[in-house]
C-alpha cells in the first residue's frame, strides 16, 4: 500500500540557527545591485518588493531610516486617481497601494501621500457584486478583496466601501472543502484562503469560516519533510508556511502542525552563503520568501523575531500603535 | 513570434538604430534620485524600454509602438503596464484582434504562470465575443501542467460567461482517469455541477458512486475524500446515515485499510452519531476515540495534535452539544 506523495527531502546538512546578519545583509544588498538588469526586470513590483524587504528588516530589528523609501513612494502616487503605482510612470495598482501604506505605516509617516486619494482610489475598484478589480483593467480576485480592506483598515476609513457587499463576495468564495478560491467555485488555495480569511479577520466577520475544516485542510498541507504546500499535491513552499500559519493562527488552530519539522524545514530553506530564505532547499533565496520565512518563524515563537500580525503580516506593534485589533477566534 | 522579439538573435537591431524610430528620443529611467546605485542593464533591455518610456509618455498610437510592446512584452512579461499600453494601442488602431490572440497565445504557452498574459487573452476574448479557442488553449497548458490555477481560472470563466459546460464533465472524467488526485480536476466537477443540474438526488447518488469508486483506486487521495465529504453536505441525512457511504467505508476498513482519510470519514461518522444523540450504533464515541488514538500514534503522526482534539472534542460531545459551542471570536 505504498504511496506516493509529493514532497522534498531535505539536505543533511540543516542551519541548526537563522542566520539573521546574512539575511540582512541580503535584504540591504538586494535593492542596491550592481547588476541592475534585475533591478529593471523587477520594476513592476518594486513597491511591494520594498514592504518585503522593509519589514522583514523590522522584524529582526534593523529598519533603515526612513526616507529614501517615503520619498519614492510619494511619487509613485498618482495624483488623478490617487492609486499608488510599482514604481515611477507605472500606473497604480491595488497590490503597491496597500504595500505602500504598510511601508508608511511601519514608519509612522502617512502624511507622506495623499490619503484622501488612496481612499478614493480603493472605493473606485469596487465591483457591484462587491468584489474588487486590481487596477482599472478589470482583473477580479479575492486577493484584491484583502488588499481593498487592509488598506483602509490601516487608514481607518472602512465606511468608504459597501463592506457588507464586500463581505458577500469573499463568502460566495468560501468552498465545500472549507477552503477559498479566487472567485466563486475556484480551486481553494492557501494563498487565498489568507486573503480571505484575513479579510473576514478585518471585516469582524470569521462567523463565516467553517473553522474546524478548514483548519484541517490547512493542517493537510503538512507533509513529511515538515514543509506546507498550498494545494494537494503540490511541492512544499516557504511562502505557503505564512499563508497557512498564519491563517491557522487567526482560527486559533496554530498548534495542529507539527512545529518542530516546520522550523526544520523553514531553516533548511535558508542560503547559507548569500543569505536569504528560498522557496525550498537549494532554489535562489529572494526578499519574498524571506519575509515569509521570517514572519514564520515569528509565529512559531522565535524569541528573536518581533510579533508580528497574523492578518497584516505586519509587527505587532505597529498595530497596537494604530489601534487595530483584527479579529481571531479564542477558544 | 518574429525574430525582432529576441534579444538574443544576431539580427536582432536596437531602436536606437533603427531609422524608424529617429525621431523619438529615447527616455532614460529617472532614477536620480532613487535609493540605487549605478545602473547597468542589459543593452536591449534599457534600448527598448528607454523607447517604451517614450512613446508612453507621449501616448504614440503606431505600427511602430505596437511592435515595440511586443518586445517589451517579451523582455518583461510581467510588466503590467507594458500590456495596459498594448491595449490601447490596439483599440486606437482597430486591429485584427483575432491576430492579437494567436500572438497571445504563443506568449501563454510560455508563460503559463503570468497574471498579465492571461488577463490580456481574457480582456481580447471580451473584447471579440469569441471564447472559440479558449477550451483548447487552456487544455494545451493543462496538459503540461493539470493544476495551473491561471488556466483553470480563465477556462471557469469562458465556461461560465458563454455557457460551454457541454462536454465538460467528460473532459473532467478524463483528467480524473489520468491522475485521480489531480485537485483542480475534482474541483471543477463540483464547478459544473454547481452550475447546471445542482446536487438533486439523483445527481448526488451518480456523484457519490462516481467518488466511491475512485476512492476505491487510491486511497490514500485527500481530493477524492473531500470532494465526498462536499457531496454529503447536500445530503440531507449527513454522513453516517448514508448506507452507501457508511457499508463502503466498513468494507474497506474491515479489508485492513488504515488511510488516514478514511479514518477520518468514521471519526467524524461517530461524533455526528454522538451529538444527535443516536443512529447507527457502529459508530460510538469509543471507538472515535480510539481511531484519533492510531492515528496519533500510527497512521497520521504529522497531526498528532489534531487527533489530540478530536479526542479532547469526543469526550466534551455529550457535554455540551457540538464543538464550537465553546469556542468564540475576539
Ligand atoms: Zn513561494
Amino acid at each position: 500500500m505504498a504511496t506516493l506523495i509529493k514532497d522534498i527531502s531535505l539536505q543533511e546538512a540543516i542551519p541548526t540557527r537563522i542566520i539573521f546578519e546574512k539575511h540582512i545583509e541580503f535584504i540591504k544588498e538586494y535593492g542596491q545591485k550592481d547588476n541592475s538588469y534585475e533591478y529593471g526586470m523587477t520594476d513592476y513590483l518594486r513597491v511591494s518588493g520594498m514592504y518585503w524587504g522593509l519589514t522583514a528588516l523590522e522584524l529582526v530589528n534593523s529598519l533603515p531610516p526612513q526616507f529614501e523609501f517615503v520619498e519614492y513612494i510619494k511619487k509613485c502616487q498618482d495624483p488623478s486617481s490617487g492609486g499608488i503605482s510599482a514604481c515611477l510612470k507605472h500606473d497604480p495598482h491595488i497590490l503597491h497601494t496597500l504595500s505602500a501604506v504598510q511601508i508608511l505605516c511601519i514608519y509612522n509617516y502617512l502624511d507622506a501621500i495623499d490619503v484622501d486619494g488612496v481612499v478614493r482610489y480603493i472605493k473606485s475598484l469596487q465591483q457591484q457584486d462587491g468584489s474588487f478589480m486590481g487596477d482599472k483593467w478589470g482583473e477580479i480576485d479575492t486577493r484584491f478583496s484583502f488588499c481593498a480592506v487592509a488598506t483602509l483598515s490601516l487608514l481607518n476609513r472602512m465606511d468608504a466601501i459597501d463592506v457588507n457587499k464586500a463581505v458577500d463576495f469573499v463568502a460566495s468564495c468560501k468552498n465545500f472543502d472549507g477552503g477559498f478560491g479566487s472567485r466563486p467555485l475556484s480551486e481553494s488555495h492557501a494563498g487565498l484562503i489568507y486573503c480571505c480569511v484575513g479579510f473576514l479577520s478585518i471585516t469582524n466577520r470569521l462567523d463565516i469560516v467553517d473553522r474546524d475544516t478548514l483548519a484541517w485542510w490547512l493542517c493537510e498541507r503538512q507533509l513529511p519533510s515538515g514543509g506546507l504546500n498550498g494545494r494537494p499535491e503540490k511541492l512544499p513552499d516557504v511562502c505557503y508556511s505564512w499563508w497557512v500559519l498564519s491563517t491557522l493562527t487567526i482560527l486559533g488552530r496554530l498548534h495542529w502542525i507539527d512545529q518542530d519539522s516546520l522550523k526544520n524545514f523553514i531553516l533548511a530553506c535558508q542560503d547559507t552563503e548569500t543569505g536569504g530564505f528560498a522557496d525550498r532547499p537549494g532554489d535562489i533565496a529572494d526578499p519574498f520568501h524571506t519575509l515569509f520565512g521570517l514572519a514564520a518563524m515569528s509565529l512559531l515563537g522565535h524569541e528573536s523575531i518581533q510579533k508580528v500580525n497574523p492578518t497584516f503580516c505586519m509587527p505587532q506593534h505597529v498595530i497596537d500603535r494604530l489601534q487595530l485589533k483584527p479579529q481571531i477566534f479564542i477558544d | 513570434m518574429s525574430d525582432s522579439s529576441d534579444e538574443n538573435d544576431s539580427q536582432y537591431v536596437l531602436y536606437r538604430d533603427r531609422p524608424e524610430w529617429k525621431n523619438v528620443t529615447p527616455l532614460k529611467q529617472d532614477d536620480a534620485d532613487e535609493p540605487v546605485v549605478a545602473i547597468d542593464y542589459t543593452e536591449a533591455f534599457v534600448d527598448c524600454f528607454d523607447y517604451f518610456r517614450a512613446i508612453l509618455k507621449n501616448k504614440e498610437i503606431s505600427e511602430r509602438a505596437l511592435e515595440l510592446t511586443q518586445t517589451a512584452a517579451h523582455l518583461n512579461p510581467a510588466n503590467y503596464t507594458v500590456w495596459q499600453y498594448r491595449r490601447d494601442i490596439l483599440k486606437g488602431l482597430d486591429k485584427d484582434l483575432n491576430e492579437e490572440l494567436d500572438y497571445i497565445e504563443t506568449v501563454i504557452l510560455k508563460q503559463t504562470k503570468n497574471y498579465q498574459v492571461w488577463h490580456h487573452r481574457k480582456v481580447i476574448v471580451e473584447w471579440l465575443k469569441d471564447p472559440s479557442k479558449e477550451k483548447y488553449l487552456t487544455e494545451a497548458v493543462l496538459t503540461k501542467d493539470a493544476k495551473n490555477y491561471h488556466a483553470w481560472q480563465h477556462r471557469q470563466w469562458v465556461i461560465k460567461t458563454f455557457k460551454l459546460f457541454d462536454g465538460e464533465l467528460d473532459y473532467v472524467d478524463c483528467l480524473i482517469t489520468d491522475d485521480v488526485r489531480n485537485n483542480s480536476a475534482w474541483n471543477q466537477r463540483y464547478f459544473i455541477i454547481n452550475n447546471t443540474t445542482g446536487f438533486t438526488e439523483e445527481v448526488l447518488k451518480r456523484e457519490i458512486d462516481y467518488t466511491l469508486l475512485h476512492i476505491k483506486i487510491v486511497t490514500e487521495n485527500e481530493s477524492a475524500w473531500n470532494y465526498l465529504r462536499g457531496l454529503l453536505l447536500h445530503a440531507k441525512e449527513g454522513l453516517s446515515k448514508n448506507k452507501r457511504v457508511s457499508d463502503f467505508c466498513e468494507e474497506l476498513y474491515a479489508s485492513g485499510n488504515r488511510s488516514p482519510f478514511l479514518l477520518a470519514v468514521i471519526v467524524d461518522m461517530c461524533c455526528e452519531v454522538a451529538s444527535d444523540g443516536a443512529g447507527d450504533t457502529r459508530y460510538t464515541v469509543e471507538r472515535a476515540k480510539e481511531l484519533c488514538g492510531e492515528l496519533m500514534t500510527k497512521y497520521d503522526k504529522v497531526r498528532a495534535n489534531y487527533w489530540q482534539h478530536m479526542i479532547e472534542t469526543m469526550d466534551n460531545v455529550g457535554k455540551k452539544g457540538t464543538e464550537d459551542e465553546g469556542s468564540s471570536v475576539n
